[in-house]
């Protein structure tokens, strides 16, 4: 293990997407450690890459080149299966447009990765209403989305993402469809749980919001641009560039 | 698993309807081939089933001496003959007619045609009784019974709605006894008019009031197996010899040989019938493209479902199942919708009285294999063009799904 305990290990990791003869280079040697407990952020401007490498980092996505690992294990030669293991146990995804199936309920879209992990139904009931109660939509459980505000659409995500007490939670611009309130919410929600030792990862757009993270990463052009330290971090764990 | 049914209505819904309506169409159009061939069955077995006319005719080719033209008759002893010398022939009648005959019941009379016949006439031409009466027997025969047999019309025109069983009606002024009246019966084919609208009298009864010394004509089967044309040679040759005509004088003897007529009959419904299966195939794969098609564009527009549950950590098989069930339960519902409705449609067609046009398009009858075919058909149809789009969604990257829009 090449990892020195990081929770994520990334080494010169390049994606290349080819559309016919064009062939796009989203990342050109991303090295990147992320701890245990840590709360990042994520900025650059669009087209930078920081979404493909949020994609890497969340196994939604493959690395063209580089190494990954991921709690001491290397993605590469994971099959179909444990991909959808590490997605659905250690990782929490949370999108930009929520990604709520508008035809189920509240409480059945918290449910989801529960049912895909195999937990028995009493117990996917307690645990679905204890993260509706974390993100305080307990009362909106047999709700439809659609009859949610954003912030509560997203609050949703969140308890989503929760479900199976993943280690990380990574989130693609999480308040980039919210109004500041709701956004400010949503970031709230993500210091507490960063304070009970999960590690957040967060694409922004938002410099407030970013300031708020214990490290801002800049993307530029596929690389790692800079990074800063606001100084309140948990984990103090530095990456060599 | 329901609950993803909600989100689909629409598309689940016009799926449902493709393959209820594509079983629809194909079960009924094979449900009336169905019906409407037993009615053409019916209708030409009305005269008799497997019988054939015999009539006498006149000779066209001059014999041992003897003159072309001359006209044969049928005499009554010539039914033994044909018995002794025609071993192919099961049950013969010989038939005297007579136009015109009086028939009367308390102040109604009608003139209608009355035949004389043996008792083996009645099976023969399919004279079947109506319940509490019955045909001509050999005991009318042999004594000469003053009894008739009337056809269901000449009853109810004479009788109304009085049952004429057992009651005494005047023929030509003589006194008869009903002893039956013909169910009712489609015919398609006579050769006196149709068997509703006149009378049967024992041929003996017969001879014994209008003195007629001549056959009008012959009714008879074959025995099973034997081919109906090497009886008409025989008969060429025994009444050849009787009446000395040629045997290959085929003006001598005149034949209506419904057998032949019946493979006739049998081979231009097998080709409307292959006409139908055509059509219903053609149906099945116009419906099977539209199954096809709604569940393509549903499970493509369906992508990015697929996508987000694969990010929430969904394997492969739960979309495939999830995607399986529903298809399943498409189909199924879709089938049993679709045979259903085929049932009522059927069973609706069932109460129309048996009338004008309804009774050649008879009574429509569900064929299931073709019914259960269809809807096999139809359910793979819309599982495969599902099934390969969502296993392909849940194969590629969960960001290639999640891109998708």
């Amino acid at each position: 293990m090449n990892n020195n305990g990081h929770l994520i290990s990334m080494k010169n990791v390049t994606k290349v997407y080819k559309t016919g003869k064009i062939h796009v280079d989203a990342l050109r040697g991303v090295d990147l450690d992320i701890g245990r407990g840590e709360f990042v952020a994520i900025i650059g401007p669009s087209g930078s890459g920081k979404s493909t490498l949020m994609n890497i980092m969340g196994c939604l996505d493959m690395p063209t080149t580089g190494e990954y690992h991921l709690d001491g294990r290397p993605v590469a030669n994971m099959g179909i299966h444990q991909l959808s293991s590490i997605r659905n146990k250690k990782i929490g995804f949370i999108f930009q447009n929520f990604n709520l199936l508008a035809y189920a309920t509240t409480f059945e879209n918290v449910e989801l990765p529960l049912i895909f992990a195999g937990k028995p139904g009493a117990y996917r009931k307690q645990r679905v209403m204890e993260c509706l109660e974390n993100v305080g939509l307990a009362n909106w459980a047999e709700h439809k989305p659609t009859e949610l505000s954003g912030g509560q659409m997203q609050r949703a995500a969140v308890a989503r993402a929760l479900a199976n007490e993943p280690d990380i939670i990574l989130a693609d611009e999480p308040t980039g469809n919210l109004d500041s309130k709701s956004g400010g919410e949503i970031i709230d929600l993500f210091e507490q749980l960063n304070e009970l030792g999960r590690s957040v990862v967060t694409i922004t757009h938002d410099m407030n919001i970013a300031h708020r993270c214990h490290r801002i990463i800049r993307i530029m052009d596929g690389l790692i641009e800079s990074e800063k330290h606001n100084g309140n971090g948990r984990d103090k764990n530095l990456t060599q560039d | 698993m329901v609950r993803e049914f909600r989100a689909q209505k629409l598309r689940m819904a016009l799926t449902v309807l493709a393959i209820t309506w594509g079983t629809i169409s194909i079960t009924l159009l094979m449900a009336f081939s169905v019906g409407i061939e037993r009615q053409m069955h019916k209708a030409s077995s009305g005269m008799g089933q497997g019988i054939i006319v015999l009539w006498a005719g006149q000779t066209t080719m001059p014999f041992q001496g003897l003159p072309q033209g001359r006209r044969i008759m049928f005499r009554p002893e010539d039914q033994d003959l044909i018995k002794a010398r025609v071993a192919g022939v099961d049950k013969i009648s010989g038939e005297y007619m007579r136009w015109g005959v009086t028939i009367e019941y308390g102040k109604k009379q009608v003139s209608k045609l009355v035949s004389g016949v043996y008792p083996d006439f009645g099976e023969m031409r399919s004279h079947y009784p109506q319940p509490g009466g019955r045909f001509i027997d050999q005991f009318d025969f042999d004594s000469k019974r003053r009894a008739i047999f009337l056809g269901w019309k000449v009853a109810e025109e004479i009788f109304g709605t009085v049952d004429p069983v057992g009651k005494m009606v005047m023929v030509n002024g003589i006194p008869f006894t009903v002893v039956g009246v013909m169910v009712k019966k489609m015919q398609d084919s006579s050769y006196h008019g149709p068997d509703e609208d006149y009378g049967v009298i024992p041929a003996s009864t017969f001879v014994g009031i209008f003195g007629d010394p001549y056959f009008d004509n012959f009714i008879y089967s074959v025995k099973p197996g034997v081919n109906t044309k090497t009886v008409e040679q025989d008969l060429f040759r025994v009444f050849g010899s009787k009446y000395r005509f040629d045997p290959k004088d085929t003006h001598a003897l005149w034949f209506w040989d419904t057998v032949e007529q019946a493979e006739v009959t049998r081979k231009v419904f097998l080709g409307i019938k292959i006409f139908m299966w055509f059509i219903g195939g053609m149906t099945l794969v116009i419906a099977g493209v539209g199954v096809a098609n709604i569940m393509y564009v549903a499970i493509r527009e369906r992508t990015r479902e697929i996508g987000t549950k694969m990010a929430l950590g969904a394997r492969k098989g739960h979309i495939i199942l999830q995607f399986m069930t529903e298809a399943m339960f498409i189909a199924l519902f879709g089938g049993f919708l679709g045979i259903l409705f085929s049932l009522a449609i059927t069973r609706a067609f069932w109460l129309i009285p048996m009338e004008g046009a309804m009774e050649f398009l008879g009574r429509p009858l569900v064929n299931w294999p073709v019914a259960i075919i269809t809807v096999i058909t139809l359910s793979t149809i819309g599982f495969l063009s599902g099934f390969f789009p969502a296993r392909k969604a849940a194969s590629i990257n969960p960001v290639e799904a999640l891109r998708y829009e």
